[in-house]
């Protein structure tokens, strides 16, 4: 995969990307990292990839940024008009199938994976799961994205039913974490979409406040900033 | 009550003076003038029975079912012209398979009655279609429990704890109001159906007739399915002993 050195600016946005999807007892948790890249160069560091389609039904979005937006647009709009005439709020099953069929029948011109995640009073916290063909599977936890090939070995190890809220929580701003350390393609910031019966919450876990992983350094400040600095001393540790 | 409309009567897109559309009330007066249909909701699940009037003897019995499945979870029983009734089912099939391809789940009986209800209104805007001179009686069961509708050939639908269409519609919906329907199961329900088109059936003026019933409910696991043999007759017994018991007066 031989890349210009020099940043291609042209080239199309991509979502390198970390996403996860878990269930926990009484509702999902969405996890994604934060960097959309132009080839090289990071676009946006600090991107949302949780997109919302309903009140009860989110969205996490990989691969094109593109086609991952217009995909949700359109089950977005296909969803509100579902809730005006069953008059009562869409179901995760229906938002992930409509993702499907999107996906499913324009699998030559779409390149993007997503994972369905939310709440609805028949079924409870439901995640589905739709890579790239346009396959529909129902998980109990998702991971998808470039980072998610460093996921697969600590889901096995970590992955618990029925863990509670703030365990589920720990758990996906741990594995996104590790991604961004592993993956090029993806970094920035940690953000979390929980849903349950009460509601929607979202959290934010800032790059620099991570934990450090194998053979990852502090960060520190910037040694331009000695330019500034009074000390007499040009090069203190 | 039979009042004509001379003069507005001839197309469904022409209103009388007084705001009736004639050609939509005589349609119903088909669905009035056939054998009963009788739908009730019980505790667990929908039941429904058809007085299906035998034409000729030389009929096989259990033939020109009047009760169809239109899904997995529903069924209808049609009352009126049959060939019309037949139409409203295929519909009612095709809304149902095309709703789960898309949303991946079956479709659910309030949105399916909405459908078939739309479809039959559509039939009464045009001056170059005829009304549907049938009604349905819809019974299914879904995540949100079992629920009945009916569809007249206006195009209305409402959803009912018990109801009744064809000839013996009235007497059939006092015996239904007698009823505790929610407390019984599906299974006493057969009884008390089967009672009430026995006894609604009117010997004189009518042909033989032979009872057609469904249910879906929780014995059947919620699919909608004929009423088991066994159960089937014991329904026709107790119907014609109760019958008999109110004979010998």
């Amino acid at each position: 995969m031989d890349r210009d050195a020099t940043a291609d600016v042209n080239a199309p946005h991509s979502m390198g990307t970390t996403i996860i999807g878990v269930t926990y007892n009484g509702g999902v948790i969405l996890g994604a990292d934060s960097r959309t890249s132009t080839g090289l160069y990071v676009a946006n560091r600090a991107s949302d990839k949780i997109t919302q389609l309903t009140d009860n039904v989110y969205i996490c979005r990989s691969g094109s940024a593109a086609d991952s937006q217009i995909v949700s647009d359109y089950v977005r709009y296909f969803l509100h008009q579902h809730t005006i005439q069953l008059g009562q709020p869409a179901t995760v099953k229906v938002a992930a199938n409509l993702v499907r069929l999107l996906s499913y029948n324009n699998k030559n011109m779409l390149q993007t994976g997503i994972i369905v995640g939310g709440w609805d009073k028949y079924e409870g916290g439901k995640i589905y799961g739709i890579p790239l063909g346009g396959t529909i599977l129902e998980q109990p936890f998702a991971i998808g994205g470039s980072g998610s090939s460093y996921l697969y070995g600590f889901f096995d190890q970590a992955w618990k039913e029925g863990m509670t809220k703030d365990e589920a929580e720990q758990l996906v701003v741990k594995a996104v974490s590790l991604a961004i350390a592993r993956d090029g393609a993806s970094g920035g910031v940690v953000r979390t979409v929980t849903i349950n019966n009460e509601g929607v919450t979202r959290n934010f876990y800032p790059g620099d406040q991570l934990p450090l992983w194998h053979e990852e350094v502090e960060a520190h400040n910037s040694l331009l900033d000695i330019l500034n600095a009074s000390s007499p001393e040009p090069m203190s540790t | 009550m039979s009042s004509i409309g001379t003069g507005y009567d001839l197309s469904v897109t022409t209103f009388s003076p007084d705001g009736r559309v004639f050609q939509i009330e005589y349609a119903a007066k088909a669905v009035d003038n056939s054998g009963t249909v009788v739908g009730i909701k019980c505790k667990d699940g929908i039941v429904i029975g058809v007085e299906k009037l035998i034409a000729s003897k030389m009929m096989l019995p259990g033939s020109n079912r009047r009760i169809h499945s239109v899904h997995r979870h529903s069924g209808m029983g049609v009352a009126g012209l049959a060939a019309d009734g037949r139409q409203i089912v295929a519909r009612a099939k095709s809304e149902a398979h095309n709703y789960e391809s898309t949303y991946g789940e079956p479709i659910p009986i309030k949105e399916l009655a909405e459908r078939v209800a739309s479809y039959v209104h559509l039939c009464t805007l045009y001056w170059w279609l005829r009304p549907f001179g049938s009604g349905v009686i819809l019974g299914g069961y879904d995540r949100d429990g079992p629920q009945l509708y009916m569809v007249e050939p206006s195009g209305v639908s409402y959803r009912y704890f018990g109801a009744a269409i064809g000839k013996g519609r009235q007497a059939a919906k006092t015996e239904i109001e007698k009823l505790k329907l929610s407390d019984m199961t599906c299974r006493q329900g057969v009884i008390e159906v089967a009672k009430i088109i026995y006894g609604v059936h009117d010997e004189a003026k009518d042909k033989t007739f032979e009872l057609e019933m469904s249910w879906v409910c929780d014995e059947s696991n919620r699919q909608h399915q004929k009423v088991p043999e066994a159960l089937l007759e014991e329904a026709k017994a107790a119907a014609k002993a109760a019958l008999e018991e109110m004979d010998a007066d």
